[in-house]
């Protein structure tokens, strides 16, 4: 069968599909969560509450790195949408854009905010000038300057348009941040983050850690997709599904 | 192509030059800006020559910011702007040509000036000259990085405090290896600072190529 993907580039027929698609992702959003955190807590090498006591607080990895995976990548796939949207032409594309960004922003903060907690333990600071840590401020800057561009622009075309294209001139940085680990001097910038390796983490970490970024990246299709139906109702007003919907309610 | 380029430049330079205190007013802000740090953090000259390279690159990145607004907004009250666009000359050109204007009219300034600046801070003669050049290859990079961001704010109320949100960020590599290098001269030596100046004018040419035909695409979007 062939499937008509154009069909759901119109905002009034993947509206009621995004709808049914939010539930379904909350629910395997928390399974992944639950199954990531107790795996983190109680089914590593130094389980929680076990004879050879670790540090605990390397814990935080469970949220830290998977959030910091997520604000990169949901910045790629803003810009992928936004580029669509700039090729394109199509509505659809911009809205999502516009529904991905502030989730990308909340997972940015949220490395930044989980790397202060893990830094003052075992680097003994909250904050310092490590190339990563600055390049990810940076990227949270990003996200605030496509933000605040976006709604100081009445016109939303043109509004799209625009944060679109800085949006894809800030993409920049993603690569930046991704390979921040080697210094281009190491005399001059002592990187905190050391070069890592997946196949040197130990499984059972591993295993928790990308049970999170899933589940972290659910999460992010769901609260999109809310986001999305919101900025679809309100950019369509005008329409007349729009207007049926609002009379006979919310049946979608 | 390149007459249309001149054409643009000399007609920029002669409209900013009539009216010489805009041209004034950026610079005297960068001397200021420089000269208020020392009354804020004390006078001792070990910290001047420390803080020294970083105030200079963060006074050289606001004062080429605070310019920026004035990059398009002219043209664009009077409705020339438009007129130039509606021409069939290649969009790009014609804004690398009006960035061009604008960087000899606030970013040369700065860096004639660096060096009554750097005495205000103690700074020895090798690490002006490597301010020099820093800002010589850097400050164009500020213009043509701006002059997206200006495009994009262009006519839009607040402009001026969100070009900033814009477009900062994006300054901070420049800030990062222009004031780096000015520092590995002062402390280590000139040269040592030769992967600071690959990596600006690396920066250089990339922006060179992209931010003229972003920012025309970025100007297209705001005129539409």
């Amino acid at each position: 069968m062939a499937l008509n993907w154009f069909k759901f580039a119109s905002p009034a027929s993947f509206y009621p599909i995004a709808g049914r698609l939010v539930p379904a992702f909350w629910i395997i959003t928390l399974i992944l969560l639950g199954l990531g955190l107790y795996w983190g807590f109680f089914e590593t090498a130094d389980r929680l509450g076990g004879s050879n006591a670790q540090k605990e607080y390397y814990r935080i990895i469970f949220i830290h790195v998977p959030a910091a995976w997520m604000s990169m990548w949901l910045y790629v796939v803003m810009v992928g949408w936004a580029a669509i949207g700039l090729v394109f032409n199509t509505r659809l594309s911009f809205m999502m854009a516009n529904a991905v960004a502030p989730t990308g922003a909340i997972f940015t903060f949220l490395a930044l905010w989980t790397g202060a907690f893990w830094g003052r333990p075992s680097w003994g600071t909250y904050w310092d000038w490590d190339p990563r840590l600055t390049s990810e401020l940076v990227l949270f800057f990003l996200y605030i300057g496509y933000i605040a561009l976006h709604s100081a622009i009445d016109d939303v075309r043109r509004a799209d348009r625009a944060a679109a294209l800085l949006a894809i001139v800030g993409l920049i940085m993603v690569p930046v941040i991704f390979w921040s680990i080697n210094c281009p001097d190491p005399n001059q910038c002592a990187a905190l983050h050391q070069r890592s390796d997946l196949t040197q983490i130990d499984a059972n970490i591993l295993f928790a850690m990308l049970a999170m970024t899933f589940g972290f990246w659910t999460y992010s299709f769901a609260t999109s997709f809310m986001r999305l139906r919101g900025i679809i109702l309100q950019r369509e007003s005008e329409s007349a599904w729009v207007r049926d919907l609002l009379d006979t309610g919310d049946k979608a | 192509m390149l007459r249309l380029f001149w054409c643009i430049l000399s007609r920029d330079l002669t409209l900013a030059l009539r009216r010489g205190t805009d041209v004034l007013t950026s610079l005297f802000f960068f001397v200021i800006v420089v000269s208020l740090f020392p009354l804020g953090v004390g006078t001792e000259r070990e910290v001047l020559q420390t803080l020294g390279p970083g105030v200079v690159w963060v006074a050289a990145l606001l004062a080429s910011m605070l310019a920026l607004e004035r990059l398009f907004a002219a043209d664009h009250v009077d409705g020339t702007l438009e007129q130039m666009l509606l021409t069939d000359q290649p969009r790009a050109l014609l804004v690398l040509a009006k960035i061009t204007a604008h960087w000899l009219l606030t970013g040369l300034p700065l860096v004639l000036i660096a060096p009554l600046v750097g005495m205000q801070y103690h700074l020895t003669g090798a690490a002006v000259g490597v301010m020099m050049l820093t800002l010589l290859i850097g400050t164009p990079v500020l213009s043509l990085l701006g002059a997206i961001g200006a495009a994009l704010t262009l006519g839009l109320r607040g402009g001026g405090i969100l070009l900033a949100l814009l477009i900062l960020p994006l300054y901070i590599p420049v800030l990062v290896y222009g004031a780096g290098a000015i520092d590995v001269a002062a402390t280590v030596s000139v040269a040592d600072t030769r992967p600071y100046f690959e990596l600006l004018g690396a920066f250089l040419l990339v922006t060179l190529v992209f931010a003229p035909v972003a920012a025309a695409a970025a100007l297209k979007i705001s005129l539409e």
